[in-house]
């Protein structure tokens, strides 16, 4: 689409152009505005590189990144690229060294990311070699900066990104550090999805508490969330970030279910070990979303924790590359437990199997009518904190600082 | 100690094998269950996870009545595409260990969409542990179908 023909309906963020979700122009924007801006992307726990030199790679946007934890071990993160002819660096997803050496011409990197070798530098027998201004120094790889909070490990492309507790705001901070409390971490697995959509179909989801009541007819059925429970939907002052909280209520049916057409009352489990949450923080919330602007969702529902990591791969499809995680107290009941609800989660989850479904379905859809706009009226038209599900706040809330961001 | 298996036992081994792509892919999906002992482990494993010794499965089901309930979430619960899908299941050998067959299979499981070129959604091995029931049949004790394809293309709804 030429830029005259992508017109945002109002001023606010009732209304979403389809267009947003397979422009490749828009695309592009929001590479450089949203995630190499001033921002901070989930990049790796520290559960997954605890010794020096261990080192894995991820996606930062559409680009590869290595986090690695120096001989001092100190984390750092830099660009997976070969400064001499633009080689993909590092073809491992995880490993352990302390220099990074490009197949093609045998550059080498140390775990800071300098330029320590180049094979030939002085010539062969006083012929070729580098000229006599080159050097080293000028040639490292691209740093990106690095914080860590509580095992948690972000990073930025950005020179000057703000501290993170500002970044994440108040409210937003005490629910991280309430999962990342500062207890180790232990890693209990990964899964990855492609999955057919823009990769902002993925964050609506999880800022909408509306579906999550409806679409998920698993869920509804063993109470674990309804549009009855008490629940609170919660954002930052910028609306980048967002919460979800919720406390589970009863199975089966109740007058507020009534709208729902196909729950399942007569199901249940015929071995119960499936669903056997325990409380195990001080509140009584059973499910928090988190959503943190541009990469991330911090999840917990029940028992199973989880960081879902937002990479994407063109206007049309993203990876959403899950990393499960327990507590290094955990006992072996507590382990087991988070790994028999998992069974809820990622790409052959009985809940996020619909999200997976939805979002191809949505981009489907919205491709073929990018001049056509949804509406976002369900809870009114502000992007206030409210009290219920029945909201769609917080996906308001977020196109409401996208358009700010992209100058939409 | 291990011991090589005879040809009839490998023959049964591998009708169990078809068994098992049939009904996934042609049902009935309620009987897919009893090709499995009651206390039985069945799991889907990124080979991600296998290789870094982590424990996360994407399907884990921890008894018969654990595969129920997971075959009737998927008809009755989960929203999806329609779709056909097709198991091949292919370099099946076992050998006998303390009166179980330890035995593992490749797989590649082809899925159709409705509106879209077929593709492999699934491709790995079977590592399996197989035991003779007192009714004289073959079922799986414990299946890790330990998958290689690592980033899933989409959603995985049915068992692999
Ligand atoms: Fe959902």
């Amino acid at each position: 689409m030429t830029h005259n023909e992508r017109v945002w309906p109002g001023d606010d963020a009732t209304r979403l152009p389809y267009w947003i979700y397979s422009d490749p122009d828009i695309y592009q924007r929001e590479m450089s505005r949203i995630f190499r801006g001033s921002i901070w992307a989930y990049a790796a726990i520290e559960a997954e590189i605890p010794e020096p030199g261990d080192f894995r790679v991820t996606r930062i946007g559409d680009r590869s990144v290595i986090v690695i934890r120096d001989e001092h071990g100190v984390i750092r993160a830099f660009v997976n690229r070969c400064a001499h002819r633009g080689v993909k660096l590092c073809r491992q997803q995880r490993g352990n060294t302390r220099f990074f050496v490009c197949p093609y011409h045998q550059w080498s990197y140390d775990a800071q990311g300098r330029l320590k070798g180049v094979p030939f530098i002085k010539g062969v027998k006083q012929m070729g070699g580098m000229p006599d201004d080159f050097r080293r120094e000028d040639h490292g790889l691209p740093t990106l900066a690095v914080t860590v909070r509580n095992g948690v490990v972000f990073v930025s492309f950005h020179e000057s990104p703000p501290p993170f507790p500002e970044y994440l705001g108040e409210t937003n901070l005490r629910y991280f550090d309430r999962v990342f409390d500062g207890r180790k971490l232990r890693l209990l697995g990964y899964s990855r999805q492609l999955i057919p959509g823009n990769w902002k179909l993925m964050f609506e989801n999880i800022k909408d508490p509306y579906h999550a009541s409806l679409l998920h007819v698993f869920l509804v059925t063993f109470g674990l969330f309804r549009a009855d429970q008490k629940s609170q939907v919660r954002m930052d002052a910028t609306g980048m970030h967002a919460l979800l909280i919720s406390q589970r209520g009863e199975a089966g049916k109740s007058t507020d279910t009534a709208d729902i057409s196909n729950l399942r009352e007569d199901f249940t489990l015929e071995d119960p070990r499936l669903l056997d949450p325990v409380r195990e923080y001080s509140d009584d919330a059973t499910v928090v979303m988190q959503t943190i602007w541009p990469n991330l969702i911090v999840q917990q529902q029940s028992n199973t924790l989880a960081l879902r990591q937002l990479q994407p791969r063109g206007p049309e499809s993203f990876e959403l590359h899950w990393t499960f995680f327990g507590y290094e107290d955990d006992d072996e009941t507590m382990t087991r437990r988070r790994l028999r609800q998992a069974n809820l989660m990622s790409s052959a989850g009985l809940v996020s199997a619909d999200d997976s479904e939805v979002i191809k379905l949505a981009q489907d859809g919205t491709r073929e009518h990018p001049k056509d706009a949804g509406v976002l009226l369900m809870g009114g038209r502000d992007t206030e904190d409210v009290p219920h599900m029945v909201t769609e706040a917080a996906i308001r809330a977020f196109y409401v600082r996208y358009r700010e961001v992209m100058e939409l | 100690m291990s011991a090589a298996i005879d040809v009839a036992t490998q023959h049964e081994l591998e009708q169990l094998h078809s068994r098992y792509a049939a009904l996934l892919d042609d049902g009935p999906l309620a009987q897919w269950p009893e090709l499995f002992t009651e206390e039985c482990l069945y799991l889907l494993i990124p080979r991600d996870n296998h290789d870094l010794d982590l424990p996360l499965a994407i399907m884990r089901c921890e008894s018969r009545g654990m595969l129920r309930d997971r075959v009737r979430a998927v008809e009755q619960t989960v929203m999806h595409e329609p779709r056909y899908l097709r198991h091949h299941i292919t370099n099946a050998t076992a050998v006998w260990a303390d009166g179980e067959l330890h035995g593992v299979a490749h797989y590649s499981v082809l899925e159709v969409l409705p509106d879209a070129l077929p593709r492999v959604l699934s491709c790995g091995r079977y590592v399996d542990r197989v035991v003779r029931c007192d009714d004289g049949r073959l079922r799986y004790a414990e299946r890790r179908c330990i998958y290689d394809s690592v980033l899933v293309p989409n959603t995985i709804v049915y068992p692999v």
